[in-house]
């Protein structure tokens, strides 16, 4: 079995990608990838088109490499990863809307973000999508959104049921594609990272780090220490309010309000604190490409540091209530449960990753500054329901704020940010949201300007799991089963 | 869970008093509307949200004004699950063009009297995703709109000083006070 370094060193390396090799391969190379993949031995970090190329992210977990391999396809075509990897699937169909590049063997033929409603034609076949069949008796379908009751984003879910009980769900996507990454090509780093911010709006600060972190490592800038330590602290504290926020709608979504109530007011103070520090409560643009936009006063040090007493003085009643009510542990336990088999063959990061098994988190590996100067858990559980999801956010909260708390004490001095040369180069990152693991990788031309981005959320790779997680269950418990996944939309429909 | 209601029974309530409208804006509006229809609702609003192709910041932000510090029940408004129990669309993001059916349609769903209120900068012209191949632009090139509440996303206390602004209309329309009949 050849390693992922000798299959990238038998290509033609592309001398301008950092920090990870890209290697541009022939088709016989892409087929074995895939093999690799399916098999089980490398894991699936993103794959993205460009006209006339197509590109693969791959990660050997036995050596922690990671690398790129790409495949010219000037007939418009090329063999099929998801073919026989079920996690390139959604990833193909996009290509294919997005470049016309044919997926060759992929069963699923069907556009996925191509709704057929685009200037300039498509795909004929985008206008009437066709849900897969489901045969047996006494069967009905429930569909559901665009448009849903709650406030949230817009996706169709076609459920299949037996009774209550659910047979199938099928999700359909692509409803908030925004073209971002075209509105991206042509622009200047510092222009195209206020579109990444706005990828998705819960992950702004961990989409603007991915970003910086891509263009710094095209254009080799060494970014000041202190910059670094901000992002973290931004990062963590989007964390933070993003995990209350949820721990309570969770709970919600099973009737629980005096949770959702408690949480919303911890968020709202994690927001709050944002506001008073850096000028904007999602510290949205914060974050730039060479550094960060905002410097941290002695206030706001100050300020972060009541939040994190505020919270540790009110969160463990919270747990302690959640472990305390047994009615609300029976709708958590037991339900929307995910095997950790399906969780390692997506690659799924985060909570919904680390709760069935999975331990991967792109802050500790392969890292990237300053966490390797950070003492910090991540915790994993093998359940995966409903309550092992719940539980990691908790464990993640308390992580948190350890960080927070050592970033607070360490805080380097000096200079946040540092004016980027207008160069060509390729960079590539990965950057752990609250969601999970985010790949970003951008090409630069001669001037500067961005030529080619691609963002691949960490939802592409956790909302085909919801599928799974869902079966056999009953409908009544799919908001719940949802919530607990929290899959993006924006993010993933781009 | 005993101790915990116990102790909320002893603390001040974390909800802040209401901001209140910009007055050349109430104004302004009061003049737009059929403030007649308005005034029959009286003190409620009944809310239906669509996110027509947001990134998601501004449904946070609407969300957090059910938190306790805004508490927008107090008011008499409330987010509705269906557009046909709804007086008002609020209306986020640059309008996607695989999202302008279902805002159709929702509009269409939605009983008269109704009024839109597009929140975001994108959707007030599409912000910086309008010359997308896959964005149509601001929410007004698909429904009219009555009133727009900006930033990116707009703060809570934003949010709520909008819809405000549009449940105090009628009254600011009433005035200055005419002689009863």
């Amino acid at each position: 079995m050849a390693r992922l370094i000798d299959l990238l060193e038998a290509g033609t390396m592309v001398a301008a990608q950092r920090p990870w090799p890209r290697s541009v391969v022939e088709a016989a190379a892409w087929k074995y990838a895939g093999e690799q993949l399916a098999e089980g031995h490398w894991s699936l970090l993103g794959l993205w088109a460009e006209p006339e190329q197509v590109h693969m992210a791959l990660r050997e977990p036995a050596s922690e490499q990671v690398g790129v391999i790409s495949l010219a396809c000037p007939e418009g075509h090329f063999p099929s990863i998801g073919h026989r990897h079920p996690p390139a699937i959604r990833l193909e169909r996009s290509a294919r809307d997005l470049f016309g590049l044919r997926p060759d063997g992929l069963e699923d033929t069907r556009p996925w973000l191509d709704h057929g409603c685009w200037p300039g034609g498509g795909r004929p076949e985008a206008a009437h999508y066709e849900f897969l069949p489901v045969e047996g008796p006494s069967l009905h379908q429930v569909p559901v959104g665009p448009v849903h009751a709650g406030i949230i984003e817009p996706g169709h879910f076609r459920f299949t049921a037996n009774g209550e009980t659910i047979v199938r769900l099928e999700e359909r996507l692509g409803y908030v594609h925004k073209g971002i990454e075209k509105l991206m090509a042509g622009r200047d780093p510092t222009a195209a990272a206020r579109l990444a911010a706005r990828s998705s709006g819960d992950s702004t600060v961990a989409y603007g780090i991915g970003f910086a972190l891509a263009v710094e490592a095209a254009l080799q800038v060494p970014v000041p220490p202190r910059a670094h330590w901000l992002r973290a602290l931004m990062a963590e504290l989007e964390r933070l309010a993003n995990h209350l926020g949820d721990i309570g709608a969770v709970c919600n979504d099973a009737a629980f309000a005096l949770m959702h109530t408690h949480c919303g007011a911890l968020r709202e103070q994690v927001l709050r604190t944002a506001q008073a520090c850096f000028g904007h409560r999602l510290m949205r643009d914060r974050v730039v490409p060479g550094g960060v936009a905002v410097d941290l006063d002695d206030a706001g040090e100050a300020a972060v540091q009541t939040l994190l007493d505020h919270i540790g003085a009110e969160f463990p009643a919270l747990v302690e209530l959640y472990e305390n009510t047994a009615s609300l542990q029976d709708r958590t336990m037991g339900t929307g449960c995910l095997s950790s088999q399906l969780a390692r063959q997506f690659g799924a990061g985060g909570y919904v990753g680390r709760a069935s098994g999975q331990d991967r988190d792109a802050r500790r590996r392969p890292g990237y500054a300053p966490y390797g100067e950070l003492e910090f858990a991540v915790p994993s559980r093998m359940d995966g329901d409903v309550n092992a999801r719940l539980w990691i956010r908790i464990e993640e909260v308390q992580q948190s704020m350890g960080m927070l708390r050592q970033i607070l004490a360490r805080l380097p001095a000096g200079e946040i940010r540092i004016d980027l040369p207008a160069a060509a180069g390729e960079g590539l990152s990965l950057v752990e949201s609250f969601r999970g693991e985010l790949l970003t990788w951008l090409r630069l031309d001669a001037a500067g300007r961005i030529e080619r981005c691609h963002l691949r959320d960490p939802s592409w790779f956790q909302w085909p799991l919801l599928e799974a997680a869902v079966e056999g269950n009953i409908i009544a418990d799919f908001p719940l089963c949802n919530k607990s996944f929290n899959c993006s939309y924006s993010g993933h429909d781009l | 869970m005993r101790k915990l209601l116990f102790q909320n029974l002893l603390r001040p309530p974390l909800t802040e008093p209401a901001p209140s409208p910009e007055a050349a804006e109430l104004a302004a509006l009061a003049a737009r509307l059929d403030c007649a229809a308005l005034q029959r609702l009286g003190h409620s609003l009944a809310i239906r949200q669509v996110d027509a192709g947001s990134c998601n910041g501004c449904e946070l932000e609407i969300h957090a004004l059910n938190n306790s510090y805004y508490d927008l029940e107090r008011f008499g408004i409330r987010f509705v699950a269906s557009p046909r129990h709804a007086d008002v669309l609020l209306v986020t993001g640059p309008v996607s063009r695989n999202m302008r059916v279902a805002l159709e349609r929702t509009y269409a769903a939605t009983p008269d009297p109704k009024w839109v209120i597009s929140t975001g900068d994108c959707a007030l012209d599409g912000g910086c995703f309008a010359d997308s191949y896959a964005v149509i632009g601001g929410v007004g090139r698909v429904i009219p709109v009555d009133l727009h509440i900006p930033g990116c996303p707009p703060t809570p206390t934003e949010l709520l000083r909008g819809l405000l602004t549009l449940l105090e209309a009628p009254q600011a329309a009433a005035e200055p006070p005419t002689t009863a009949p």
